[in-house]
C-alpha cells in the first residue's frame, strides 16, 4: 500500500506528517528548524527522499536546507564543518547574488516601489522551491524581491535565470502587500524548456528555452485597481497550477479572479462563476481529473477571511465556471483564517487526498476529493505551505 | 584563542554547544574574527552578515567588554581581554517580544 508524506512549512518550523494509504491515522514528526520562518518544502519527483526546504529569519537571513531521508535529518548544503580552521571552500548555499553582468543581458537594478518611485532589487528571502521534475540535484528558486534562481548541485551553488528580470517590463512590477515575491514555479513535464512563473505583484511569464529567455503571459487579465486595468504587466496573480496530463491548460487565482488559459498562458479568461467572492491565494488541480480544480474563497483582499465565518473549499469538476461548496469537517461558524497561497496540495493515490492548511495552525486533509474533511494537526504555528508526496 | 559565544539559533545551525573557540592571527579585529568564524562553520555565512556587502544584518549587534561594538571599524583591534581569550567576543540577536 502506498504512503503519504505531507511537508509542512509554517511561522515557526517545519513539520512532516506521514500516514498509510487510508489517510485516517497519521504520525507528526517535528518542529524541524524549531523558530524558524519555513516558507516552503518540497521533494524531488526524481528522488522522494530528496528534500528541500527554505529557511528564513528576520535575524539571521535565509538559510536553504536538504534532506536526503525523507526528512529525519537535515544539512545545509555546502555548508559542513570544516575539519580545521583555514580549510577550503567556504560553503555557499545561502547566498543568492542577483546577476548583473553584461553577458545575461541588461544589468537590472531598480523594479517599481509602493510609492511609484524606482528601488533597488534586494535580496530578501525564497518563498519557493520547484525541485526539477527528473534530477535529484536540481531545484530552482523563486525569490523576493522577485528573480528565479537555480541550483545544479544539490543547493550547495545558486545562479539567478537572469533573463526574467532582464527581458525588458521589470521595471514596472511592484510588490503587493506580502513583498515583490516570485511564488510561483510550473515545470512542464511534456516540454522540458518550458516553465511558467509567477509574480506578486508583475503577473505571469513563460519561459520556452529552458529559463534563459521569458516573456509576460497576461493578457486577457483584467485588474481594477492598477492603472491600466489590462497593462501587460502589474498584475497581483496569486498562484498558477497545471494538471500534467495537459499542461497547456493553466489555471489562476488572481488577487481577484478565478481565471483559466488554454494555451499556455497566451490567453485568459474568467472562471469565477458562481463563486461567494472570487478572492484568495491557492488553486490546485485533482491529480486524476484535469478539470477538476480548488479553490479557497476569501472574503476580501483587507479582510483575508472566508466569507460568513465558514470555511469552504470550492471545487469545480468543470474546469470552471460552475462551483460546489465542500463543507463537510470543515469549521461553518466563527471561523475567521486564512489559507495561503502555497498551503494547498493533492496526492496520486486512486481516491484524490486534498489537503490545506490554515493561517491558524490547522491542517486539513481529505482522501476523498474533498467530499469529506478531517484536520490532520489543529494547533500548529501558522501554516505558510503545505506540500504532499506520494510514496510506493 | 578567541571565544565566541552565538546566538542560540547560530549554534543550532553550526552544530555547536556553547562558546566556539577559534585560533585568529593578531591582530584580532571583526573582520578576522568573522572570517575565521565562517571559514571554520561555513553555514554561518550570510547569517551574521551580508555575502556580499560583508555589513553586519541589522538585527545583530556585537559586544565586548561591556562595550558595544557595533559600529567600531571592522578592521580596528578588538580590545586585549578578548584578543587573550579572557572575555568573550559576543554576538547577540535583537530581542523580540512584548
Amino acid at each position: 500500500m502506498s504512503n503519504v508524506r505531507v511537508l509542512v512549512g509554517t511561522r515557526k518550523g517545519a513539520f512532516v506528517l506521514t500516514s498509510d494509504g487510508k489517510r485516517k491515522k497519521w504520525n507528526v514528526s517535528g518542529p524541524h528548524f524549531a523558530g524558524w520562518v519555513i516558507y516552503h518544502l518540497k521533494g524531488s519527483p526524481a528522488d522522494p527522499n530528496r528534500l528541500y526546504a527554505s529557511q528564513t529569519s528576520d535575524w539571521f537571513g535565509q538559510i536553504i536546507q536538504r534532506s536526503d531521508d525523507g526528512g529525519k535529518t537535515w544539512e545545509a548544503p555546502g555548508g559542513e564543518k570544516m575539519p580545521a580552521p583555514g580549510s577550503m571552500p567556504a560553503g555557499a548555499s545561502n547566498k543568492f547574488v542577483f546577476d548583473t553582468s553584461a553577458e545575461t543581458g541588461k544589468p537590472l537594478t531598480s523594479h517599481q516601489f509602493y510609492d511609484g518611485t524606482q528601488h533597488p532589487w534586494e535580496f530578501k528571502r525564497v518563498w519557493h522551491l520547484e525541485p526539477s521534475l527528473t534530477d535529484p540535484d536540481t531545484v530552482y528558486a523563486g525569490v523576493e524581491d522577485a528573480a528565479l534562481f537555480r541550483s545544479t548541485d544539490g543547493a550547495r551553488t545558486w545562479q539567478e535565470l537572469a533573463g526574467l528580470r532582464g527581458h525588458g517590463t521589470g521595471p514596472r512590477w511592484q510588490p503587493g502587500a506580502g513583498g515583490m515575491c516570485l511564488h510561483t514555479i510550473l515545470l512542464d513535464p511534456s516540454n522540458p524548456g518550458r516553465i511558467l512563473i509567477a509574480i506578486s505583484a508583475a503577473g505571469a511569464f513563460r519561459s520556452d528555452d529552458a529559463g534563459k529567455t521569458w516573456k509576460p503571459i497576461n493578457r486577457g487579465l483584467r485588474s481594477e485597481y492598477i492603472p491600466d486595468p489590462t497593462a501587460e504587466v502589474g498584475h497581483c496573480v496569486h498562484r498558477i497550477a497545471m494538471h500534467r496530463s495537459r499542461p497547456g491548460v493553466v489555471f489562476m487565482q488572481k488577487h481577484w479572479d478565478v481565471m483559466r488559459s488554454d494555451d499556455a498562458g497566451e490567453s485568459w479568461r474568467e472562471v469565477s462563476g458562481n463563486l461567494p467572492t472570487d478572492f484568495g491565494f491557492p488553486i490546485e488541480v485533482h491529480a486524476h481529473e484535469p478539470d477538476t480544480i480548488y479553490v479557497v474563497p476569501i472574503k476580501s483582499d483587507s479582510e483575508h477571511y472566508p466569507p460568513d465565518g465558514k470555511l469552504r473549499v470550492y471545487r469545480s469538476r468543470t474546469g470552471g465556471n460552475e462551483w460546489e461548496a465542500l463543507t463537510k469537517g470543515l469549521p461553518q461558524h466563527d471561523c475567521y483564517v486564512n489559507v495561503l497561497r502555497d498551503a494547498m496540495a493533492v496526492d496520486s493515490l486512486d481516491s484524490c487526498g486534498v489537503y490545506f492548511g490554515t493561517s491558524g495552525g490547522q491542517v486539513y486533509a481529505s482522501a476523498d476529493a474533498g467530499d469529506t474533511w478531517a484536520p490532520i494537526v489543529r494547533d500548529l504555528p501558522g501554516v505558510l505551505s503545505v506540500e504532499v508526496q506520494t510514496l510506493p | 584563542m578567541i571565544r565566541i559565544v552565538l546566538p542560540a539559533h547560530l549554534r543550532t545551525l553550526a552544530h555547536v554547544s556553547g562558546d566556539v573557540e577559534l585560533e585568529v592571527e593578531p591582530p584580532a579585529t571583526q573582520r578576522s574574527v568573522l572570517d575565521a568564524l565562517e571559514a571554520r562553520y561555513p553555514m554561518l555565512c550570510g547569517t551574521i552578515r551580508d555575502h556580499v556587502t560583508l555589513q553586519r544584518r541589522p538585527y545583530l549587534r556585537f559586544f565586548a567588554c561591556e562595550e558595544d561594538l557595533s559600529h567600531e571599524p571592522p578592521d580596528a583591534p578588538l580590545p586585549d581581554a578578548v584578543a587573550s581569550g579572557a572575555e568573550p567576543f559576543f554576538i547577540i540577536g535583537a530581542i523580540a517580544g512584548g
